[in-house]
């Protein structure tokens, strides 16, 4: 790379933490040779990605470009065209504890029949049958969880009466309380006020210390840009994959757009860290056409 | 006119004791009714419940016109009115649209039947608004066994039914399977809205099995309280409204849903009063963080 700005070494955070002894040495999660097409579109294929545990790996591109497809591939609820999906060792399948996800984000409306609290539950019992009993080893579980977000003054109250900063970190509690060696994190930051968006981050960071690999969607890269390890990049059935510093640049992105885009970095003295914008990505037509693939998929899925 | 043409305690343990098995009916109804109520609300199905109920209404009709057991008509009809429903209205704009479409064609249905049928004109009223003068020893067992059903498998389901009702995405990356369980869910719905019909009628059906749980919603958000309130507002409704109508000439119908509507604007005015004090209070701790 001859980027005169490629961003520095990252400021915060830790590096791949050393494996404990006994814990599974390899990969957290494998992609290999993955493809996945809806209605005849590729989204991506050739995926080559290997995911260690401790590595926070962030996931951009375009809307439709099958960011959230990738997660659903991995949770096992979208089958791969081709090529194979391993979570630890496993092919990956629905239901999988070993994978905490928390989906886009929605927001529960006042007078929803729930607490915070209930909210982190089902995240633990939720997909059990029988009688609804909640065991004590469970309720700990689900306490570890709240307290790991810092949400213990929100487990008593009203989901609907919550912000949506304050509901994001629930839902971040009911991803972490199996305590998942895989985080996906799809878009966790939109519509966030920049206190609550570095308060999640600060969550991410936790888990990738704990030893859980996470992946993160993000609409904007710069919240995260200090705490990534490598960068996911799709956009119109290929991608680029490596460090930010590789794949944030007018050389890459412009060959992976196929049209011209611009990478322009500005140098933020207060992290140290650049702040980066891609200019240019996808005229207007294009993105009309990625809303229109996003629709159908959506409507795919909800059949 | 005056209410005593309409009310006679004199003999009411009497009276009591002849509707022992109405008494029952009613109070199975109310429970069960109020916790299949919780989801209905969760779902936000009220609407398909009245759907649900019109095609009940049109198999009980038509099987009292060829003579057969009224529960089991009732239950085909709502059971067919589920699986439609469910199958082609998984989203919420189609589904209140394809019960938009079946509803007056189950009433027109039913009101064929009745007009064809010959027997007891009794009987033709109480499927609408609710007869239940006298609920035999048979047909009790039936009502308790189909309401049984609904009340085990709701259990069994409750956990993973309540994850796919308030957050669809989570519960099927953890394994819970949305779209088998939410026709399972119609399907016991169905037989619950068959039973209901029976003892309210196929138009006041949402009095049981949605007013309760609407209810029980407004003065808590605890997943676990609304069941239990909701349960416990459904049988005051339905007992109330026998014990009430057993002294009386009036239908059971009437005291039903005013008693359930009664219980809804109290708790609708317990949860607004508690909201303003609770949206105070947090006001006032965001005002003493800024100062």
């Amino acid at each position: 790379m001859t980027d005169p700005v490629a961003p520095p070494e990252r400021a915060v955070g830790p590096r791949i933490p050393e494996r404990a002894e006994g814990e599974s040495k390899g990969p957290v999660l494998e992609l290999e040779d993955a493809a996945l097409r809806v209605r005849g579109r590729t989204l991506f294929a050739g995926l080559d990605l290997q995911v260690h545990p401790g590595e926070l790996i962030a996931i951009l591109g375009p809307n439709g470009a099958g960011k959230t497809s990738l997660f659903r591939a991995i949770l096992g609820l979208e089958r791969l065209a081709t090529g194979r999906v391993r979570v630890l060792g496993r092919p990956a399948q629905r239901g999988d504890h070993r994978i905490g996800y928390v989906p886009q984000q929605r927001v529960w409306g006042r007078g929803t029949p729930m607490i915070g609290r209930d909210l982190v539950t089902l995240g633990r019992t939720g997909a059990r049958w029988g009688l609804p009993v909640t065991s004590r080893e469970d309720r700990e579980a689900v306490a570890r969880a709240i307290w790991a977000v810092r949400a213990e003054s929100l487990a008593a109250r009203p989901m609907g009466d919550l912000s949506g900063g304050e509901q994001q970190r629930l839902r971040i509690a009911q991803a972490i309380v199996d305590e998942p060696s895989l985080l996906l994190l799809d878009e966790p930051l939109s519509s966030l006020d920049l206190g609550n968006q570095a308060e999640i981050i600060g969550l991410a960071d936790r888990e990738r210390e704990r030893g859980a690999a996470v992946l993160f969607i993000a609409h904007d890269i710069n919240p995260v840009l200090g705490h990534v390890d490598r960068v996911l990049y799709l956009a119109h059935g290929r991608h680029r994959l490596g460090t930010p510093g590789e794949v944030l640049t007018t050389e890459s992105l412009t060959d992976l757009y196929g049209t011209r885009v611009d990478v322009l970095r500005f140098p933020d003295p207060a992290t140290g860290v650049d702040r980066v914008f891609v200019a240019g990505a996808g005229n207007g037509h294009e993105h009309h056409l990625e809303q229109h693939a996003d629709e159908v998929d959506r409507l795919e899925r909800s059949e | 006119m005056s209410w005593d043409q309409f009310f006679d305690y004199s003999d009411y343990g009497h009276l009591l004791s002849l509707v022992a098995n109405s008494v029952l009916a009613c109070a199975i109804l109310g429970i069960v009714g109020g916790l299949i109520g919780v989801f209905v609300v969760q779902r936000d199905m009220a609407f398909a419940v009245h759907g649900i109920s019109e095609l009940s209404f049109a198999g009980a009709a038509a099987a009292l016109l060829i003579g057969v057991d009224v529960l089991l008509g009732s239950i085909l009809g709502s059971v067919i009115a589920a699986a439609i429903i469910g199958l082609l209205g998984a989203r919420a704009r189609d589904r209140n649209s394809i019960v938009g479409v079946l509803m007056p064609f189950g009433l027109g249905l039913g009101i064929l039947c009745l007009a064809l049928y010959q027997g007891r004109s009794a009987n033709k009223f109480g499927l609408l608004t609710g007869q239940i003068v006298s609920v035999g020893g048979d047909q009790l067992w039936s009502l308790a066994g189909v309401s049984a059903i609904v009340f085990i498998a709701l259990l069994i389901v409750w956990r993973p039914l309540t994850f796919d009702s308030l957050d669809p995405e989570a519960a099927a990356a953890r394994g819970v399977p949305g779209r088998r369980l939410s026709l399972l869910f119609m399907l016991l719905l169905g037989l619950m809205v068959a039973v209901a019909v029976q003892i309210i009628g196929a138009l006041l059906v949402l009095a049981l099995l949605v007013t309760p749980a609407a209810a029980a919603s407004r003065v808590t958000h605890s997943a676990t309280l609304v069941p239990i309130l909701s349960m416990a507002f459904g049988l005051v409704s339905a007992l109330g409204g026998i014990l009430i109508a057993v002294g009386s000439t009036l239908p059971v119908s009437p005291f039903i849903t005013t008693i359930s509507f009664v219980i809804w604007l109290i708790c609708r005015d317990v949860g607004r009063t508690r909201d303003i004090r609770r949206f105070r209070r947090a006001a006032e701790a965001h005002a003493l963080e800024a100062a």
